[in-house]
């Protein structure tokens, strides 16, 4: 394999509160993937070792965000990427978990901890090193700003393709309407 | 040799006091799907004296399903997890079979179901070999972090690499005909199943299998290789002994799809077998502990403390009596001779059984794609309703179950669910602590050791996203500002 003359982009992704089917769907870019690669290094992401995320020229992120460690995170990713992609609906506007936001948070942690069908040995959860869960789950643009927006519950391989393509060739994302999805 | 580790040290690092002890974390846990950590504590003398994995993200979908009617449970669950979404439909959907009452699916809603999931057993397989797990097993548990992923695979194996991308490619090609989306679709439905096959469909599978059969072979030889290279080490990493449960084929094949739950003992000793899991909380029961917010299930007949067991492919191919497709059957029998037995019992043999099913997915799907049922137009059945409903499969990662009650209105007032994932949670933190014990105690921690901990946790191919569906009270507050200063939340302790 030969290296590349143009540096390489350098991407970040990672999942808040989300189920990782974005990154799935980013890599149903299938074969792609390849080509891909030799235009691209990862940074923090669900497939590298790398744990914090460091200056990067793009980042994707996956998930609303639900407690404090999202917002760290989230906060670290807007600090280093050039460009930050909400990828999804989750990101976007909270997705399915938001569907907490209308719920009293104890009534949820009472529901799952102290009296499900199964439950022999009940109690509420609260070491320290568990993050503090927020009351509600924000999309990411009320916490930082974002520069684009991809829907889709997962957005297409084909979309999250066009983004980058675009992003690589020095383009402003665009997506047509066949590649807007919302579900 | 080392004989088999008792449980007991492992258990023994659970719950040191945190008092003058300094604390490394592992945060996030990286190449595994979700969001986890682990927590060690040192004493002066770098003894590890506490040894955690944290779930430390909570949904809540147990709660916020609730008033919503049943038949959109199937296509919310999914959202749950991304990775497997098929087996998270496919457990709510056959959960709503019993609430329609559907006893007996029509046989090609029954194989159309079968492929999907199937097709998700491959994909899920080969996506945590090739592109999570492998650059661990294939160039070693500490070297360069910056090569160990996939893209490292692709530079150093890129025939490896191509092959792990194109099975996962056919696995999900197998959801998406069956399901219409590739991640979370909506083929199934309560009674029975909204699509079949074309004859264009089946035909494009068809091209594909014989190289998928071909290449999931080779992958449980490679997985052979490394144990043969590597035999002292991969005999003995993380290794513990621990009861197994499955859901089991009445005849005793394995069946990934339906059947009843067996559970033994490390020795072989049968504590269920063929158990409806209509009520399987008369033998499950789960426990919760402060630090983490997924729980702790335990056999009730053997109690909380001895009662925890392991699920997932390592659970099921040792515990079958036959795998019902001819190559992944003969690759079963060959896993179990290996080292006298031993493979079968290692952590890392679940890197074997993982690939001997995806072998058998593959055989499996082969056969489907020839049946001419999978195009067949009766799909949907109804009987009788009922207010209850189960449902369980064996996801890629193990015993997934769900559990509805709904109201007169159709209307859902309760929900459980126990993630695969779940169920392998005592298993995978003393799994960590035997590998803490043996490899960190007393050394500088770098890197490469630390990684030891993740490969532990990644032979469970843990799916922490499915885990995170519940939440917790934290002792501090927190503040929520937005982008341009506002408050936006404020928590405190309930
Ligand atoms: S948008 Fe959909 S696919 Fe993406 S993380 Fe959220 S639920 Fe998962």
């Amino acid at each position: 394999m030969s290296e590349p003359n143009p540096p390489r982009v350098r991407l970040a992704t990672t999942s808040l509160a989300g189920c990782f089917g974005c990154h799935m769907s980013f890599l149903d870019i299938d074969e792609k993937l390849f080509p891909l690669l030799e235009r691209v290094e990862f940074d923090r992401s669900p497939l590298t070792d790398i744990k914090n995320c460091g200056p990067c020229d793009v980042g994707l992120i996956e998930g609303g965000v639900c407690n404090a460690e999202n917002v760290h995170v989230l906060r670290e990713f807007r600090a280093n990427c050039k460009v930050l992609i909400a990828l999804g609906a989750c990101a976007i506007t909270g997705g399915l978990p938001a569907q907490r936001n209308h719920l009293d948070l104890g009534l949820c942690l009472q529901e799952v901890y102290l009296t499900e069908p199964s439950l022999a040995r009940g109690g509420i959860p609260n070491d320290p090193e568990l993050p503090l869960p927020l009351d509600k789950v924000y999309p990411l643009h009320e916490i930082v700003h974002i520069d684009y927006f991809i829907p889709g519950c997962p957005p297409s391989a084909e979309a999250i393709w066009k983004v980058l393509s675009d992003l690589l060739a020095g383009h402003t994302p665009y997506l047509a309407e066949p590649l807007i999805r919302y579900d | 040799m080392t004989e088999s580790l008792s449980t007991s040290p492992g258990v023994a690092l659970e719950t040191a006091s945190g008092d003058g002890l300094r604390r490394v974390a592992i945060d996030p846990l990286s190449r595994v799907e979700g969001h986890g950590k682990v927590t060690l504590l040192l004493d002066a003398e770098d003894r590890v004296q506490q040894a955690r994995l944290h779930i430390v993200e909570f949904r809540g979908f147990e709660k916020f399903i609730q008033g919503r009617p049943y038949w959109e449970v199937p296509v919310m669950v999914q959202r749950l997890c991304g990775i497997c979404p098929v087996s998270h439909h496919l457990a709510a959907a056959k959960a709503c079979d019993m609430i329609v009452g559907a006893t007996t699916l029509t046989p090609s809603a029954e194989k159309l179901r079968r492929l999907m999931h199937y097709g998700q057993i491959l994909q899920s397989h080969a996506l945590h070999f090739f592109h999570l797990s492998s650059p661990d097993l294939l160039f070693g548990f500490d070297s360069d972090a910056s090569r160990r992923n996939i893209v490292g695979l692709a530079a150093a194996h890129p025939e490896l690499a191509r092959r792990g991308v194109l099975l996962r490619k056919l696995g999900q090609e197998v959801i998406r005909m069956t399901s219409g989306k590739r991640i979370h679709g909506t083929g199934a439905i309560p009674g029975g199943v909204n699509r079949n096959l074309s004859a264009e469909e089946r035909q494009q599978l068809r091209a594909a299998l014989p190289e998928a059969i071909d290449w999931s072979r080779q992958a449980v030889q490679l997985v052979r290789q490394l144990f043969e290279d590597n035999l002292a080490v991969y005999r003995e990493f993380a290794s513990f002994e621990a009861n197994t449960l499955a859901l089991v084929r009445a005849d005793g094949a394995m069946d990934l799809y339906h059947g009843g739950l067996r559970a033994r003992d490390p020795d072989g000793n049968t504590l269920l077998d063929d158990v409806d899991y209509a009520h399987y909380w008369e033998h499950i029961l789960e426990e919760v502990k402060p630090w983490s917010y997924m729980k702790f299930p335990f056999l009730r007949q053997l109690g909380a403390d001895k009662g925890w067991y392991r699920v997932g492919p390592l659970s099921r191919v040792t515990q079958c009596d036959f795998i019902p497709t001819p190559q992944a059957d003969a690759e079963r029998i060959a896993f179990l001779a290996f080292d006298a037995g031993r493979a079968a019992r290692a952590t890392l043999g679940f890197h074997w059984a993982r690939m001997i099913e995806m072998l058998h997915a593959a055989e499996v799907i082969a056969e489907l794609v020839d049946d001419d049922d999978i195009s067949g137009s009766e799909l949907v059945v109804r009987g009788s309703s009922a207010r209850r409903g189960v449902g369980v499969i064996e996801a890629p990662r193990g015993t997934l179950i769900h559990h509805y009650t709904v109201d007169e209105n159709d209307m859902v007032v309760r929900a459980n669910l126990i993630v695969s994932t779940t169920h392998n949670n005592q298993s995978m933190n003393v799994a960590i602590r035997e590998v803490a014990r043996r490899y960190l105690d007393g050394r500088t921690l770098t890197e490469g050791l630390l990684n030891h901990i993740e490969v532990a946790i990644r032979a469970f191919d843990p799916c922490l996203s499915c885990a995170t569906h519940a939440l917790g009270q934290m002792p501090l507050a927190v503040e929520l500002v937005s982008n341009g200063g506002d408050l936006l939340d404020r928590r405190s302790r309930y």
